[in-house]
């Protein structure tokens, strides 16, 4: 009953705008190479199912591996920032700057050189460039948030900087980065069809090719489907993460918490 | 020998105005001083200055403890909320690498005499105010201190937790012949605490007087509600205000 009131109410606009969609595409004869009805798009899908599924798995692979480098090093980097500060001021600007400048720009300069010889490794790289700032901004202020009087009861207890780490730092900080991980799942998607768009037809097979190649063809039907299943894989992986994110704080932290104490 | 020696103590941020000092006082061993004085006199700054967590402009202070032999009890329970209450209280011989069979049983008795028996697994925002008060009083107490600083750890109480709370540490103090420091506002959790009272001055924190309290070693309500007690409290609140 709880999943029908969460999500009814926004099943039901979809499936209105569907229906609004199919009759006014019959209503006014729109040629399907322009926008095909939803029914076509949903033959499409079912025919060209298997290459569709193909090309998901290549995106899905490229984007997860941009996650897993984004969170390795943006943690990473977090925990190096907030220890050292001069490394911070060294790094920091060139970390902004990788972050701002558009990364359709650099994407043909990483394919160039890393791209020769294997093209997926150049894709990873640059969907990681586009996912990897939220998890270093986010962990960088969630390590930096801990409680000043927590960190003087590890510093009177004499911890370790490890133990200090793992016992005080990272806990605290855990709800920021998992919020920057989120945030960094979707951007590694977006990175990943980037970097198709830019390695272009041929070199990747990924579901931006897909989208590629059935434009090409004025398959827009085919192209819809394709565009179906990236946002089906967007909207899986926000949830994914979302499920990471409470199986991580709800047992200890307050936004958790639906009970009063004792 | 005296438990802390405090020469010409001062303190102050960087060059802004002094906050506190000049301090010169000894606090002899065992039984509770309580340091009484208005608001943002500089009482919680003289005590992390005891603990070492600040550095003083000037000035020296000899302890015959060392840092491992120190408790510390915040005005807020500063506990880590995704660890249980037993994690919680164990964490300064965690850190220390000194959980043992033993310690645990400690920590055992430490949570039945602080009535939090039964809670081990739970975590704290399961737990009362109070019961999260005395959690960390707990924690302070796992690595059997001998030198007890306490910063207005019950100020946010109600009254009733407050004196039950009052009570329970004055018996642990003594039971266990620890030095303790509490800083308090309350002129009467004051002189049912304490010892020995000093009293501090606004701004540049000073102690302006010294105050012994003739008690019995075992407080309770017929403490807090005996003539000696009144006297104290009238006397100390006319002591405030000429300073305040």
């Amino acid at each position: 009953m709880r999943w029908m009131r969460a999500y009814l109410p926004a099943l039901l606009f979809g499936a209105a705008l569907l229906g609004l969609w199919e009759f006014l595409v019959a209503y006014y004869r729109v040629p399907v190479y322009v926008l095909p009805a939803p029914h076509l798009i949903l033959q499409a899908a079912q025919t060209q199912a298997q290459e569709l599924c193909a090309a998901a798995w290549i995106t899905i692979v490229i984007t997860a591996q941009a996650l897993f480098w984004a969170v390795t090093l943006g943690l990473g980097l977090a925990v190096l920032f907030t220890r050292a500060r001069l490394v911070e001021r060294v790094l920091y600007p060139y970390v902004v700057i990788l972050q701002v400048t558009p990364v359709v720009a650099i994407a043909p300069l990483v394919l160039i050189w890393v791209g020769f010889d294997n093209v997926n490794r150049a894709l990873v790289i640059i969907a990681w460039i586009v996912a990897f700032f939220p998890v270093l901004t986010n962990a960088v202020a969630g390590l930096r948030a801990v409680d000043p009087n927590l960190r003087d009861l590890f510093k009177l207890y004499n911890a370790k900087p490890l133990q200090t780490l793992i016992k005080l730092e990272l806990p605290s900080a855990l709800p920021q980065i998992l919020t920057g991980i989120k945030i960094s799942g979707g951007l590694a998607l977006i990175g990943a069809i980037v970097a198709e768009f830019v390695a272009g037809s041929g070199n990747s097979t990924g579901l931006a090719w897909r989208i590629i190649e059935t434009g090409n063809r004025l398959d827009i039907a085919g192209l819809f489907a394709s565009l179906l299943l990236l946002s089906a894989i967007g909207v899986g992986l926000f949830y994914l993460l979302s499920l990471v994110e409470w199986l991580c704080l709800k047992n200890w932290h307050p936004a958790y918490q639906k009970q009063g104490n004792i | 020998m005296v438990a802390l020696d405090i020469i010409d103590l001062r303190f102050a941020y960087g060059d802004g105005p002094a906050i506190l000092g000049p301090i010169d006082i000894k606090i002899p061993h065992h039984g509770i001083t309580a340091i009484l004085g208005p608001s943002g006199c500089g009482k919680s700054t003289l005590l992390r200055l005891l603990a070492g967590l600040c550095k003083p402009q000037s000035g020296h202070i000899r302890s015959a403890f060392t840092l491992s032999e120190l408790g510390f009890v915040f005005q807020d329970p500063t506990l880590l909320d995704w660890a249980s209450v037993r994690d919680n209280m164990m964490l300064p011989l965690t850190l220390s690498g000194a959980v043992s069979p033993a310690m645990r049983e400690h920590g055992n008795e430490i949570l039945r005499q602080l009535g939090l028996d039964g809670f081990q697994d739970y975590l704290p925002h399961q737990l009362s105010g109070g019961m999260r008060m005395r959690l960390s009083l707990a924690r302070a107490l796992i690595a059997q201190p001998k030198l007890l600083l306490l910063d207005e750890p019950f100020a946010a109480l109600d009254e009733i937790i407050r004196n039950r709370l009052d009570e329970e540490l004055r018996s642990l103090v003594i039971e266990q012949n620890m030095t303790a420091l509490f800083v308090t506002h309350s002129v009467s959790e004051s002189v049912f605490l304490a010892d020995r009272i000093l009293v501090m001055s606004k701004r540049p924190g000073l102690i302006k007087a010294e105050v012994e309290i003739d008690g019995p070693k075992i407080r309770d309500i017929n403490w807090r509600e005996s003539a000696p007690f009144r006297t104290y409290c009238r006397d100390l609140i006319a002591q405030l205000e000429e300073v305040s």
